[in-house]
C-alpha cells in the first residue's frame, strides 16, 4: 500500500507569528482571531455563570439556609440561566463557527470579515451591559424566560428587567449578524469540489443552526420590543386589564425558545461528529442520514414550542398535537445517537480526552432526551413541570450535551488554534471530575423533582425528603468546580508549554488539518481541490477513505464547476492510488513556511476599528432607554441620539471604505 | 507559490490561479446577494410576529376606538368613529406600489449606464438619478401619508396607549414605516454616490440590494394593507 509513503512529514515548528498588541486585537477582522476572542470571552462568562450556580447550590445545600436573600436568589438563578445560554454556550459555539467554518470549507475568511468583528463586539458589549446591572444591585430577576406580565412595569418596576430586555435585544443583533455572515460563507465560499454533501458534519450542523437563528431570533426580538414598549412607552401588549392575552409572551418566547435549544445543542453535535470518526478511524456512519436528521430536527423544532405550556390549559387538542410532535422529534435525534454508536462500532477507538467527552455526550444526552420524551406526554408533564425534574432534564441536555461536546471540541481543536497540545493527563482528570460531578449534581434532581420539589424556590423546609438529594447536588457542584479549575489550568498552561502539535496531530480527515497549526492569516496558500468528504484521508489514510463516495470517472455530477466555469474535476477514485490521484486533482498538504499573505500576494482585508465603534454606538443607544425609567428624559434623549449618531457615522465610514487595498 | 505545488500545471488548475485575487464564489452569485436574502428571511419572521399579534388582538380591546366599527355609548362615553380610513390608505398604497416600479427602472438604468442613448425616451429611461429620486420621493410621500394618518388617529383619540388596537396597530405600521425610512435613506445615499461619481454597471449589485429590500418592504405593506385595512 502506498499509505506509509505519503504520511505527512511535519515541518519543524516554524510557526506563523501574527501581529500582537491590544490595538491589533481591537481592529482584527481575521476570523481566527475573532474566534479566539469569542472563546476567551465566553469561557470567562462560563466561569461567571458557574460561580452564580455555586452560590445557588450553597444556598440550597440544606433546608432553611439564609446565605442569600430571596431577592438575591432570584437574581442569581436568572443571571445563571441567561449567562449560560446567551453569554457562554451560544458564543462558545460561535467561537467554533468562526474558527472552523472557513477552514473546513477551504476558504480564506468569512464572507463579511468586518461584520464578523461587529458581531463579536456587540456580543461583548451586550454581555458587559447586562452584567453591569450587578454593580447597582439590580440584576435581572424574572427567570431566563422572563414571563410577561410578571416582567411588565406594574409587577417589576425596578431596572432589573430593563437590563435584561435591553441586553437580550443587543445580543440578538450579534447573533443575527453572525448568522447572515455564516450562511453566506457556507453557501458561497466553498473550495472547488466541496459540494454540500461533502461538507464536514460540523459545518453542516453550523449551517442548520444559522437558519434556526435567522428564523427564531426575530420572534423573540418582537416579544422583547413589545415588552420594552410596555415598560417604556405605556403600550398594553401584556396588560391583562386592557384585554391582553396572558399567553402572548409565552407563545412568542417559546416559538423562539425551543429552536433555541437546538441552537444550543447542534454545534456540540457537530463537534462530536468530527471527534468520533477521527478517533474511531472510520468515516462517520450514515453521513446523508445525519445531514437529513439535522435538518429534520431543525424543521420539527419549530412545531413543538407549546410543550413548554402544557400546564396553562390549552385544551386537549393542542396538548395532543404538541405532545405528538415533541415525541416525533426524538426520532431524528435518536438516529444521530445510533449513527455515532455505529461509527464507533468496529472501529479502532482511541480514548483521548476529546473522545471521552464525545462518548460522554452520547450517553448523557440520551438520558436528557429520554426525560424529554417523558414530559412530552401532557399528563406526565403536569406532574413534572416547574419541578426539579425539569431542571434535571435540561441540565442533562445542556451540560451533558452541549458543554460535554464543547469541552471535547476544545481538546480536539486546541492544537489547531494554538499549535500546541493540551495535556492529556490533566484532561483525564478534568473529564472524570466533570463526568462524575455532573451526574452527582443533576441525577438526584430527578428524584427531588418527582418528590415535588419546585424549581426557583430560594429555600425549603426540612422533612420533605429533599435534604439528601440537595446535599448530593451541592457536593457534585464542588466536583464540577474543581474539574473546571483543572481545565482552566490545563488550558492556560498548554497554551505556553504544550507539546508542539504539527498540522495534523489526530490524523483527521477534514481540510483544517491540511494546513499548519496555528494557520497563517490566509489559511490556505492555495485553495484546495476537494476529492471526497474525507479529503485529507484521501492523502494520509486512503484505506479509510475507500468506503466514501468519490467522483467516478465520467460522473458529471461531482465535477468541479465554479461560477459555471469548468475548472477540472475531483479525481475519480477507486481504491489503490488515491494519494497520487488526490494530489493530481489539486488536494495538498501545506507546511508551515512563515510566509505572510503579502509575500504570497494574497489579498487580505485591512484591520479596522469601525465595527467596534459601530457596536459601541449601538450599545450606548440602547442603554439610553434606562434613563426613561429614571424619568430623566433629556439624558435619555441625549444618550439615544448620541449613540445612534456614533453608530450611523461609523457605519457609513465602514461601508465607504473598501475591505482591502486595491490590487 | 508554496512548495506544495506538485500538482501544479495539471488540467485542474488551468482555469485560474487562485493564489492571487479571490477565488470565484461557489454559486457565482455575489456574497451580498445571498446575505440580503438571508436578511429578508429574518425580516419575514419579524413582520409575521407583528402581524399575528395584531390579528390576535384585533377584537380584544376593552375600550374604543376600534378599527372598523364606531364605538358608541355606553361602550364609549362619547361616540368614536371607526378609525381606519381605507380610501386614503389605498392612495398611499398605490404610491408605494409605484415606487417599486420606479425602483425597477432605476436598477435598469444603472445596469445600462454604458449603452448609448439616442432618443429622448431612452435618455429618460436611462437616467438613474431620475428614477432613484422618483423612488425616494414616492417613498417619502408614503411616509407623509403615514404621518398624516397617525396624527389624525391621535386626534380621533387613538394613541399607542389607548387600547390593544392602538398598541398593536401603531407598533406594526410604525415598524413598517421605519423600514421605509431606512429605505429612503439608503436611496438617498445611493443618489449621493451617483452625483459624486456616477453609478455604473459595476455598482448594479449595490443598487440591486437596495431594490430587493425596497420590494420586500413594499410586499410587506401589501400584506398589511390586506390583513389590517381591507379585511374587516
Ligand atoms: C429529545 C429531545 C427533547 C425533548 C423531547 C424535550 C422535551 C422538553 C419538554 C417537554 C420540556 C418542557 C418541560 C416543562 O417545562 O414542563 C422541556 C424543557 C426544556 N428543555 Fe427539552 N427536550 C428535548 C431536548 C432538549 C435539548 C436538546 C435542550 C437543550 C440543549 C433542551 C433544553 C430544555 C430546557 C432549557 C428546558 C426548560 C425550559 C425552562 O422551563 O426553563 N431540551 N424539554
Ligand atoms: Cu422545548
Amino acid at each position: 500500500m502506498a499509505t506509509t509513503a505519503t504520511a505527512p512529514v511535519y515541518a519543524p515548528a516554524e510557526r506563523y507569528v501574527g501581529e500582537s498588541g491590544v490595538w491589533s486585537w481591537l481592529t482584527t477582522v481575521d476570523h481566527k482571531r475573532i474566534g479566539t476572542l469569542y472563546l476567551f470571552t465566553s469561557l470567562f462568562f462560563f466561569v461567571v455563570g458557574g460561580l452564580e450556580a455555586g452560590l445557588i447550590r450553597a444556598q440550597l445545600s440544606g433546608p432553611n439556609k439564609h446565605l442569600v436573600s430571596a431577592e438575591m436568589y432570584n437574581q442569581l438563578f436568572t443571571m445563571h440561566g441567561t449567562t449560560m445560554i446567551f453569554l457562554a454556550i451560544m458564543p462558545l459555539s460561535a467561537a467554533f463557527f468562526n474558527y472552523l467554518i472557513p477552514l473546513q470549507i477551504g476558504a480564506r475568511d468569512v464572507a463579511f470579515p468586518r461584520l464578523n468583528a461587529f458581531s463579536y463586539w456587540v456580543y461583548l458589549l451586550g454581555a458587559l451591559f447586562m452584567n453591569s446591572s450587578w454593580l447597582i444591585n439590580a440584576a435581572p430577576n424574572g427567570g431566563w424566560f422572563g414571563y410577561a406580565p410578571l416582567t411588565t412595569y406594574q409587577f417589576s418596576p425596578g431596572l432589573n428587567i430593563d437590563f435584561w430586555v435591553i441586553g437580550l435585544q443587543i445580543l440578538g443583533v450579534s447573533s443575527l449578524a453572525a448568522a447572515f455572515n455564516f450562511i453566506t460563507t457556507i453557501i458561497n465560499m466553498r473550495a472547488p469540489g466541496m459540494n454540500l454533501m461533502r461538507m464536514p458534519m460540523f459545518t453542516w450542523n453550523a449551517f442548520v443552526v444559522q437558519f434556526l437563528l435567522v428564523l427564531a431570533f426575530p420572534v423573540i426580538t418582537i416579544a422583547l420590543v413589545f415588552l420594552q414598549f410596555d415598560r417604556f412607552f405605556g403600550t398594553t401588549f401584556y396588560a391583562i386589564g386592557a384585554g391582553a392575552d396572558p399567553l402572548l409572551w409565552q407563545h412568542l418566547f417559546w416559538i423562539f425558545g425551543h429552536p433555541e435549544v437546538y441552537i444550543l445543542i447542534l454545534p456540540a453535535f457537530g463537534l462530536v461528529s468530527e471527534i468520533i470518526p477521527t478517533f474511531s478511524r472510520k468515516p462517520i456512519f450514515g453521513y446523508p442520514v445525519m445531514v437529513y436528521a439535522t435538518m429534520l430536527i431543525a424543521f420539527l423544532g419549530f412545531g413543538v414550542w407549546a410543550h413548554h405550556m402544557f400546564s396553562v390549559g390549552m385544551g386537549p387538542i393542542a396538548d395532543t398535537v404538541f405532545g405528538v410532535t415533541t415525541m416525533l422529534i426524538a426520532i431524528p435525534t435518536g438516529v444521530k445517537i445510533f449513527n455515532w454508536i455505529f461509527t464507533m462500532w468496529g472501529g479502532s477507538v482511541q480514548f483521548t480526552t476529546a473522545m471521552k467527552f464525545a462518548i460522554a455526550l452520547v450517553g448523557l444526552f440520551t438520558i436528557g432526551g429520554i426525560s424529554g420524551v417523558m414530559h412530552s406526554s401532557p399528563p406526565a408533564d403536569l406532574q413534572q413541570t416547574d419541578t426539579y425534574f425539569i431542571v434535571a432534564h435540561f441540565h442533562y441536555v445542556l451540560f451533558g450535551g452541549s458543554m460535554m461536546g464543547i469541552f471535547g471540541g476544545i481538546y480536539y481543536y486546541f492544537p489547531k488554534m494554538t499549535g500546541r497540545m493540551m495535556n492529556e493527563k490533566l484532561g483525564t482528570w478534568h473529564f472524570w471530575l466533570t463526568f462524575v460531578g455532573m451526574n452527582v449534581t443533576f441525577f438526584p434532581m430527578h428524584y427531588a423533582g418527582l418528590m415535588g420539589m419546585p424549581r426557583r424556590i430560594y429555600t425549603y423546609d426540612s422533612g420533605q425528603g429533599w435534604e439528601l438529594f440537595n446535599k448530593m447536588s451541592t457536593y457534585g457542584t464542588v466536583l464540577l468546580i474543581i474539574g473546571t479549575a483543572v481545565f482552566l489550568w490545563n488550558f492556560f498552561r498548554s497554551h505556553s508549554i504544550g507539546a508542539v502539535a504539527g498540522n495534523d496531530p489526530w490524523k483527521a480527515s477534514t481540510l483544517e488539518w491540511s494546513i499548519p497549526s496555528p494557520p497563517p492569516e490566509y489559511n490556505f496558500a492555495r485553495i484546495p481541490r476537494v476529492t471526497s468528504r474525507v479529503p485529507l484521508w484521501d492523502i494520509t489514510s486512503p484505506r479509510l477513505a475507500s468506503e466514501v463516495p468519490h467522483t467516478k470517472r465520467g460522473d458529471k455530477r461531482l465535477d468541479v464547476d465554479v461560477a459555471s466555469k469548468h475548472v477540472g474535476h475531483a479525481y475519480p477514485n477507486p481504491i489503490g492510488n488515491q494519494p497520487k490521484q488526490a494530489a493530481e486533482a489539486g488536494l495538498h498538504i501545506e507546511h508551515a513556511t512563515g510566509r505572510t499573505a503579502k509575500d504570497l500576494g494574497i489579498p487580505m482585508p485591512n484591520p479596522t476599528i469601525k465595527p467596534l465603534i459601530c457596536a459601541l454606538g449601538m450599545t450606548i443607544m440602547f442603554s439610553g432607554l434606562l434613563f426613561i425609567h429614571k424619568d430623566n428624559m433629556s439624558l435619555a434623549l441625549i444618550t439615544i441620539i448620541g449613540g445612534a449618531l456614533v453608530m450611523t457615522m461609523a457605519l457609513y465610514a465602514w461601508l465607504l471604505t473598501p475591505l482591502e487595498d486595491a490590487h | 507559490m508554496t512548495h506544495a505545488s506538485a500538482a501544479h500545471g495539471t488540467h485542474a488548475h488551468s482555469a485560474h490561479d487562485d493564489t492571487h485575487g479571490h477565488p470565484p464564489t461557489s454559486t457565482g452569485l455575489d456574497n451580498k446577494k445571498i446575505a440580503i436574502w438571508a436578511f429578508i428571511g429574518s425580516e419575514c419572521m419579524l413582520f409575521a410576529s407583528l402581524i399575528s399579534t395584531y390579528l390576535i388582538y384585533k377584537r380584544r380591546s376593552v375600550v374604543g376606538p376600534y378599527p372598523h366599527d364606531a364605538c358608541l355609548p355606553p361602550l364609549c362615553s362619547t361616540p368614536l368613529p371607526a378609525i381606519l380610513d381605507i380610501p386614503i390608505t389605498s392612495a398611499s398604497t398605490f404610491v408605494l406600489l409605484m415606487s417599486s416600479l420606479a425602483m425597477v427602472l432605476a436598477l435598469a438604468a444603472v445596469e445600462m449606464k454604458d449603452q448609448p442613448k439616442r432618443t429622448t425616451g431612452e435618455r429618460i429611461l436611462g437616467s438613474s438619478k431620475l428614477w432613484l429620486w422618483m423612488t425616494a420621493l414616492l417613498g417619502a410621500t408614503f411616509l407623509g401619508f403615514q404621518a398624516y394618518e397617525f396624527t389624525s388617529f391621535v386626534h380621533e383619540g387613538l394613541t399607542l396607549r389607548t387600547n390593544l388596537f392602538g398598541s398593536s396597530f401603531f407598533t406594526l405600521t410604525g415598524f413598517h414605516g421605519a423600514h421605509v425610512t431606512v429605505g429612503v435613506l439608503w436611496l438617498l445615499s445611493l443618489l449621493a454616490i451617483d452625483y459624486r461619481r456616477g453609478l455604473g454597471p459595476k455598482d448594479a449589485i449595490n443598487v440591486d440590494l437596495a431594490a430587493l429590500y425596497w420590494h420586500f418592504v413594499d410586499v410587506v405593506w401589501i400584506v398589511i394593507f390586506t390583513l389590517v385595512y381591507l379585511i374587516k
